[in-house]
């Protein structure tokens, strides 16, 4: 067994600030990632980091802009932590050298970004992700913080209290993808879960093919509550083909969206008479499978980004990596005629319950980044406000992992006084329930549970060496199971089927009968998944089985958000019901949690916090 | 389909003794999973002879197949897949088509499909290309020849040890250092934006490895820092926010035994590296930069 203060699992910008924050302030820190850090997803992100950073521009504003764009279901001491340290990690990025674009003083730049009342988005040309992404990881490099690249993290190493409140995680078991061993690693201090997205739950995402909500899942199934998981952005402006991302950055600089009728429906349809193409996300994505669905579509799917009047010098000083995305991906040269573009998925506003601290009602467990739901982004997330997300959480968790922090959160985590039981909304029984007994054993994931069968008598689980021996004895389990059984069905299936009812039926437009028919879908997907078998047989690099177990996390995070999208009957944000065309203050200005309760997923419920040191954010009509 | 244009003999020898002699070093889990790996075996060849006709429009891939540790795979050998060509298909696709129907043994790195990660660097059709970026129907010829690359031992199948091309891009001092650093939290260096224009390409590595597997110097010469690591010290020593004192620091790095001087200037890293990185020129900017200094010191 490895032993550190600290563990970061995950690689991204969260993960990487995370580390970086923990061992600054005297931990020992080893960082255990399914990808090198280099591959991670966070190099994919384009537009920018929005910080009030000039004059004329004040942490509160960003604040306000976040909060309406969240549609008040944002947790206002998060969104404030955000916008009030955003400014400090973006020079601290800068300090470390990151490529920013300047403008002529020398200064970084920065641009304009849907919902926002101020130009405030800091870029470093189309390709923003990419330079944070290494910039961070050359600081890992510099510090000589240990690095385990390519090892799966397959589970969370908690103890088995009854309420998850009382559990502690000691650390986590990785599976090495070179060498076929399992090892545990145990944490004094920490779990940091910064694992980045579950996109690969749909089947038209901008998400890589690595983001399959591992850290969702995992803590979730260690008895961690998942937040507001119906909370998915589609973003306005992917390829067709490819679902690959087109910068918000093309409209923040002035590009303009038309229909097939040549209209530039955003303003002429009457979707966003002020903003235009830079109304919020959900807004936009809304706007064009309007015009789709009515006939105005191009090709019946898609419609017209143009940013040809911009001109050739500054299409190239500013979104260069635009033209090639859509020359390599989509065969277009967008200096010579518009860009298809469609709604595809993004990114998940949900995940693992956290405070403005990323801590978890589990002791010693945190979540950053996409994987957490802190809640900064609520309803809808703005363009801009993910990679600030990364730093300043990252930053936090690693410094409260490291013990540097006394300052009490507001937020709380887990059940409490202000939370109220859910009603089951599921036509079919949710989670392990139901499923053949006799093969749940090493399939499930209980996290917090002993596994079935076999654990060493001689293991302690009581002390935390114990717990993740244990832990580690589990997944042997599983991992052997898979590999030795004999005749099934390949995970290929079961994901395909998973991801095709998702796209059908959990997508931007939302009706009850559709929900309904996806959970039935993922009831069957489920069963399905208990005849799986790993065909390859090596101990080397069995990508097979690390993907046989990813769609294990997927199924468990796309159950969670279709439960969360059936249950939350009203419109808000990016979660539009067909039955219920308006936003409900008085019912849901709160957030749906699901709990996994030993294989059985309860619905509850915790008001949003909207009371925050600047100000307390009343809801107000949302209109752009 | 998977049909192996070269059967291995080991897949005779298990269809002809369906209960092998156990040898003795193995355990029985070892050989349970030899076992599964030879009926997997069977059932794929099985399994091509029932697949469809896909007629003309199909993708042909000739595939570089090895495991280390499955007896029918310790040769290298070449499998055939034929899946279903759709517009806009990428080597990338067609790989993951092969893997998901025919064989989901068939192993190769992968993550964003958008050519930012830098997983998928393959040698494809002779060339070092990102799978992910490489349209079918751009390729010369019916069939589309996809081996590791080249010059980097071999894990599995398609994925080669990345861990020396890690070595050399952390031999550099591959992090931003400067003289001074600004004393308030909240002030930025500034950089001129010509000076960023500069430095701008040298930033779009995605470190996937295809300039150090095309370069002949880097091949014969494993100490080379190679392309990319040279580039990546390019990237500091060009920033003007670094300083001075650390410019000349930097310049000792690369000027080393196995830094710039090891480069013939044969532009293979330049001609094949996907983000367009003007490598060979970086390198040379480089030797430049280092004539003047050592005169600068005479």
């Amino acid at each position: 067994m490895r032993e550190y203060d600290v563990i970061v699992v995950g690689a991204g910008g969260a993960g990487l600030r995370a580390a970086i924050a923990a061992q600054e302030n005297g931990a020992d820190v080893a960082m255990v990632t399914k990808l090198h850090p280099v591959r991670s997803h966070t190099g994919a992100a384009e537009g920018g980091i929005n910080a009030a950073l000039r004059e004329g521009d004040d942490w509160r504003d960003h604040a306000y802009d976040t909060m309406k764009g969240s549609d008040y279901l944002g947790d206002a001491p998060a969104v404030e932590a955000l916008t009030r340290e955003s400014p400090k990690e973006t020079i601290q990025l800068e300090n470390w050298g990151m490529a920013f674009s300047r403008d002529e003083d020398g200064q970084v730049s920065q641009r304009p970004f849907g919902g926002l009342s101020f130009p405030r988005t800091t870029y470093a040309g189309a390709e923003t992700g990419h330079h944070m992404l290494h910039t961070m990881y050359e600081q890992v490099v510099k510090r000589g913080i240990e690095v385990y690249d390519e090892w799966y993290v397959t589970r969370l190493a908690v103890s088995d209290e009854d309420e998850p409140e009382e559990r502690d995680c000691h650390g986590v078991v990785a599976y090495d993808i070179k060498r076929g061993e399992i090892e545990g690693f145990r944490a004094r201090d920490g779990v940091i879960l910064a694992t980045g997205g579950l996109g690969q739950v749909y089947d038209h995402t901008t998400n890589a093919i690595a983001n399959t909500g591992d850290g969702v899942a995992m803590a979730y199934r260690a008895g961690v509550p998942i937040e507001d998981m119906e909370m998915i952005q589609f973003h306005p402006t992917t390829l067709p083909s490819t679902g690959v991302l087109i910068s918000e950055g093309v409209r923040g600089e002035g590009g303009i969206l038309y229909n097939s009728e040549g209209e530039r429906f955003m303003f002429e349809g009457g979707y966003a008479n002020n903003d235009g193409e830079l109304a919020s996300r959900d807004v936009v994505s809304r706007a064009e499978l309007n015009e789709v669905n009515n006939g105005r579509g191009i090709e019946d799917e898609y419609v017209h980004l143009d940013m040809r009047h911009l001109g050739e010098d500054r299409i190239l000083d500013r979104l260069e990596n635009i033209l090639h995305l859509a020359e390599d991906f989509e065969g277009v040269d967008g200096l010579e005629e518009p860009m298809p573009v469609k709604p595809g998925q993004h990114y998940a506003m949900g995940g693992i319950e956290t405070d403005e601290w990323g801590s978890t009602c589990v002791g010693g467990l945190y979540a950053v980044g996409e994987c957490a739901c802190a809640s900064v982004h609520g309803a809808n997330r703005l363009g801009g406000n993910a990679l600030p997300e990364l730093a300043v959480f990252g930053a936090r968790a690693g410094r409260h992992a490291a013990g540097a922090v006394d300052e009490p959160a507001k937020i709380t985590t887990g059940w409490d006084a202000d939370s109220e039981e859910g009603e089951n909304v599921s036509p079919v029984p949710l989670g392990e329930a139901d499923l053949p007994s006799s093969e749940k054993g090493a399939l499930a994931d209980g996290g917090a549970t002993s596994p079935s069968g076999d654990s060493d008598p001689g293991v302690d689980a009581a002390d935390a060496d114990g717990v993740v021996e244990q832990a580690v004895q589990a997944e042997r389990t599983r991992v052997h199971y898979l590999l030795e059984k004999e005749e099934g069905i390949n995970h290929a299936e079961v994901r395909s089927e998973l991801q095709e009812t998702m796209t059908e039926n959990v997508n931007v437009f939302r009706e009850e009968g559709a929900l309904k028919e996806a959970l039935e879908d993922i009831r069957e997907a489920r069963q399905d998944y208990q005849h799986v078998t790993v065909e390859d047989p090596s101990r080397t690099y069995n990508t097979d089985l690390i993907h046989t177990i990813e769609t294990r996390n997927l199924l468990d995070v796309a159950e969670a958000i279709t439960v969360g999208a059936l249950a939350r009957d009203e419109f808000r944000g990016a979660h539009w019901r067909k039955e219920h065309q308006e936003r409900k203050d008085d019912e849901w200005l709160k957030h749906t949690m699901l709990s996994w309760n030993d294989g059985s997923p309860g619905l509850w419920y915790k008001p949003a916090m909207l009371e925050g040191e600047a100000k307390t954010y009343e809801p107000k009509e949302r209109s752009y | 389909m998977s049909t192996q244009t070269e059967p291995p003999e080991t897949d005779d020898e298990a269809e002809s003794t369906p209960e092998p002699e156990p040898e003795p070093e193995r355990t029985p889990g070892e050989r349970r999973r030899a076992e599964k790996a030879n009926r997997a075996a069977e059932r794929e060849l099985a399994e091509a002879e029932e697949a469809p006709d896909l007629g003309e429009n199909a993708v042909t891939l000739k595939v570089f197949r090895y495991d280390p540790e499955v007896e029918a795979k310790e040769e290298p050998r070449f499998d055939t897949f034929r899946v279903p060509f759709e517009k806009g298909m990428t080597v990338l696709d067609a790989l993951i088509a092969a893997r998901d129907t025919y064989d989901s043994s068939l192993t190769f790195r992968h993550s964003c499909r958008q050519a930012v990660c830098g997983s998928d660097a393959l040698f494809i059709n002779g060339r070092q290309r990102l799978g992910c970026q490489t349209q079918i129907a751009d390729l010369d010829g019916d069939v589309v020849r996809v081996e590791p690359l080249p010059h980097q031992d071999v894990v599995k199948d398609l994925v080669v040890d990345m861990e020396h091309f890690y070595d050399q891009m952390e031999a550099v001092e591959p992090y931003f250092q400067t003289d001074e650093t600004p004393e308030d939290e909240l002030e930025e260096q500034h950089q001129t934006p010509e000076n960023r224009e500069k430095i701008k390409m040298s930033t779009r590595c995605i470190w996937c490895g295809a300039c150090m597997s095309s370069c002949n110097i880097a091949a014969d010469d494993n100490e080379y820092l190679g392309p990319a690591a040279i580039n990546k010290a390019y990237r500091f020593a060009m920033d003007e926010r670094e300083g001075e004192g650390m410019q000349e620091h930097r310049m000792e790095l690369i000027e080393q035994e196995n830094g710039v001087w090891r480069c013939q200037t044969q532009f293979s890293c330049t001609n094949v590296c996907p983000k367009d990185i003007p490598l060979t020129e970086h390198i040379q900017e480089l030797k430049r930069e280092a004539v003047k200094s050592n005169l600068k010191f005479w």
